[in-house]
C-alpha cells in the first residue's frame, strides 16, 4: 500500500465513523456498556479477593514445646517447618517475647505486679501459610513431629476463607460467561443494523475495481476507533465512581473499614485498562471485519 | 466536447488463443461463446449465446425485459460466471479468472447502471476520484483528471454537490465520469437513460458516441427505441436468453407477441 492510500484509508476510517452516526453511537453504546459491566464486576471482585488474601496471610498456626525441650531441638524443629511446602514463613517467639506480647495486649499497667515471667514454657513457632486450604494437611503432618507439645489452629477461619475463595471463582467464572454472551449477542445486533448501507457501498466500490483489501481497510480502522472509544468510556466512568463508592461505602459503614482493605484505584486499572482496550479494539476489529467480509463476494 | 485521451490499454495473456474452440481475431476484444447461465430457480436467463464484439465498435443490446440483458452484462463483468460456454474479455478467460484478479480485470472496464451507484456521502468530484484512489493515481494526477473528465462530461463546477443535490441527468453524468476517469478499454451500460427524460437521455447517448469515437469499445443495453433507431448503430436482439438478431446499422425490432 502507498502512503497517500494509508493516509486515504485512516481519513476514510474517521469519516465513516461521522457518516454513520447512529450506527457509530449505537456501537459505542453497547461496547461501553460491556466494558463497564466488565469493570465494576472486575473491581468488585479484586477486593473482594484482596480482603480474603489479606485475612488468609494472618492465618496462622502456633506450636508448642514440650517442657525442657533442648534449644537445639527447637532450631531443628523450624528447620523441618520451614521445608515444608504450605508454609510461606516461620517466626520463633521467644518466652519473653510472648509474655510482652500479652502484657501489651491484655494487661497494660497491671503487668508490674508480675516478677517473673509466668509463660516461662510458652516459646512458640508461628507459622505463615502459602494457603489456607493446606493447614489440615500440616496440622497432620506437626502431630508426628516428636517435641511439639501443642498445636493451635484457627480452623474455622481457614474452611471459611477457602469456601469464601471458591465461591468467588465460580461467581467470577458465572458473571464473565454471562457478560461475553450478552455482548456478542448486542454486537451482532448492532453490526447487522448497519450492514445494509454499507453493502450497497461495498458493491459500488467493487464494481469498480476495489480490492477487498482497500475496500474493507476503512471499515477496519473505523471499527478499532469505536471500539477504542468504548473501552476509554467505561474506564473514565469507573475512574469517577470509584472513590465516591469507597468513601460512601467507608463512611456508611464505619466498623468495616477496618476490616475492609479497598485497593487503590491504580491497581485495578493496571489490569483492566490493558484488557478493557484490548477487547474494545478486539470487538470493533473483528466486527467489522466480519460483516465487510460478507459482502465481499461481488 | 472533445475526448482525447482514451487509449487502448487492455491486458493480455500469453496463452490468448489455447482455450478457445475458435480462433479468436486480434481485433476481437469480447467474445461469448455458447454461453448459457441459469439462475437456481426458472429457466435459463442466457441459453447458448455466442456474440463477437471488436475493438472500437459501439453495440446497442435490445430486448424484452426478462430476455437476458442484465445477465449477459454481468457476465462480463465477472460478477457472474456462466453454467456453460467461455467468455473471453480483453484476453481474460473469465471462466479462469481468479477472485482476487477480479479487481484487476474490473479496472479495465467503464460501468454504468440506471440507478447510478454514487457513494451516497461523497461529494461529486470525492466519486469520481475514488476510481483513481483504487488504482494509486498520484495526486497530482487525480487533480487534473478528475476535473478534467468532470468538464466532459459537462459537470464543470459541481465537485461540491453530493448525488442527493443533482438531477438524474447529472448524477449519470458523475456515474459516466467515474465509468472514464481510469480510460477503460470496454463501457458497459446497463439502461443507462432508464430513469432520464428524453433531453438527458439523448445527451447521455451522444456522450457514449463520442466516448466510442475517441477508441473505448461501448455496449449499451436499452429499451430507448428512438434513439437506437436514430443512431445507426450495431443491434443485437434478445430474447428469451438468445440473441433473435445481430444487425449492423440495425434498428429495434418490435415484438411481435
Ligand atoms: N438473481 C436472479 N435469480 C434468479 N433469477 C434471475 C436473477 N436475475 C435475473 N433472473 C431471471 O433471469 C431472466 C433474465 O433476467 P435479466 O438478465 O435481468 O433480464 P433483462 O435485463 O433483459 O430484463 C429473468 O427471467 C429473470 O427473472
Ligand atoms: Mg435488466
Amino acid at each position: 500500500m502507498k502512503i497517500r492510500t494509508f493516509g486515504y484509508t485512516l481519513k476514510q476510517g474517521f469519516s465513516n465513523i461521522f457518516r454513520n452516526k447512529w450506527f457509530s453511537l449505537a456501537s459505542i453504546a453497547t461496547i461501553s456498556a460491556c466494558l463497564f459491566l466488565f469493570g465494576i464486576f472486575y473491581a468488585i471482585v479484586a477486593n473482594f479477593q484482596n480482603i480474603v488474601k489479606t485475612a488468609e496471610e494472618g492465618v496462622s498456626v502456633t506450636v508448642y514445646f514440650d517442657e525442657g525441650i533442648s534449644d537445639e531441638r527447637i532450631a531443628e524443629i523450624g528447620e523441618m517447618i520451614e521445608k515444608r511446602v504450605e508454609v510461606s514463613k516461620v517466626v520463633y517467639v521467644s518466652a519473653e517475647e510472648a509474655w510482652e506480647g500479652f502484657k501489651t495486649e491484655y494487661l497494660g499497667e497491671y503487668a508490674d505486679g508480675f516478677t517473673e515471667n509466668p509463660l516461662a514454657n510458652s516459646m512458640n513457632y508461628q507459622i505463615y501459610l502459602n494457603d489456607v486450604s493446606m493447614q489440615s494437611a500440616l496440622v497432620t503432618y506437626l502431630e508426628s513431629v516428636e517435641g511439639i507439645r501443642q498445636i493451635n489452629k484457627s480452623e474455622v477461619t481457614a474452611t471459611m476463607l477457602t469456601g469464601i475463595n471458591a465461591l468467588i471463582g465460580y461467581i467470577s467464572i458465572g458473571i464473565i460467561a454471562i457478560l461475553l454472551a450478552v455482548s456478542i449477542f448486542l454486537i451482532s445486533n448492532t453490526v447487522t443494523i448497519g450492514i445494509s448501507v454499507r453493502k450497497e457501498e461495498i458493491n459500488i466500490m467493487k464494481y469498480i475495481g476495489a480490492t477487498d483489501f482497500f475496500v474493507r481497510s476503512p471499515f477496519v480502522i473505523e471499527g478499532i476507533i469505536i471500539g477504542l472509544i468504548g473501552a476509554v468510556i467505561p474506564l473514565g466512568a469507573i475512574y469517577l465512581l470509584y472513590h465516591q463508592v469507597i468513601e460512601f461505602v467507608v463512611g456508611r459503614y464505619a466498623m468495616l473499614s477496618q476490616l475492609l482493605n479497598f485497593l487503590p484505584i491504580e491497581t485495578i486499572f493496571k489490569v483492566l485498562t490493558p484488557v478493557s482496550v484490548i477487547v474494545g479494539v478486539g470487538i470493533g476489529f473483528l466486527g467489522s471485519i466480519t460483516t465487510v467480509r460478507k459482502h465481499l463476494h461481488v | 466536447m472533445n475526448i482525447k485521451y482514451l487509449e487502448v490499454n487492455e491486458v493480455r495473456s500469453s496463452n490468448r488463443n489455447k482455450k478457445m474452440t475458435t480462433p479468436v481475431s486480434e481485433n476481437e476484444i469480447i467474445t461469448l461463446e455458447n454461453v448459457s447461465k441459469a439462475y437456481s430457480t426458472g429457466a435459463p436467463a442466457l441459453n447458448g449465446v455466442t456474440l463477437h464484439i471488436n475493438r472500437g465498435e459501439f453495440v446497442f443490446i435490445v430486448g424484452d425485459s426478462g430476455s437476458g440483458k442484465s445477465t449477459l452484462i454481468k457476465l462480463l463483468l465477472r460478477e457472474l460466471t456462466p453454467t456453460e460456454g467461455n467468455i473471453r474479455v480483453m484476453g481474460y478467460d473469465l471462466n479462469k479468472l481468479r477472485h482476487r484478479k477480479i479487481p484487476k480485470f474490473r479496472r479495465n472496464l467503464g460501468i454504468v447502471f440506471q440507478d447510478f451507484r454514487l457513494l451516497k456521502d461523497r461529494n461529486v468530484y470525492e466519486n469520481v476520484a475514488f476510481a483513481q484512489r483504487i488504482i494509486e493515481t498520484p495526486t497530482k494526477e487525480m487533480k487534473k483528471n478528475v476535473p478534467s473528465i468532470l468538464a466532459t462530461v459537462g459537470l464543470a463546477g459541481k465537485y461540491k454537490a453530493k448525488p442527493k443535490q443533482l438531477s438524474g441527468g447529472e448524477q449519470q453524468r458523475v456515474a459516466l465520469a467515474r465509468a472514464l476517469v481510469n480510460k477503460p478499454s470496454i463501457l458497459l451500460a446497463d439502461e443507462p437513460t432508464g430513469n432520464l427524460d428524453p433531453k438527458n437521455s439523448w445527451e447521455i447517448m451522444k456522450l457514449l458516441e463520442e466516448i466510442n469515437e475517441a477508441g473505448t469499445t461501448v455496449l449499451v443495453v436499452t429499451h430507448n427505441r428512438e434513439i437506437v433507431n436514430a443512431m445507426q448503430k450495431r443491434v443485437v436482439t434478445m430474447k428469451k436468453g438468445v440473441i433473435v438478431s445481430d444487425e449492423e446499422k440495425g434498428g429495434y425490432i418490435d415484438d411481435e407477441d
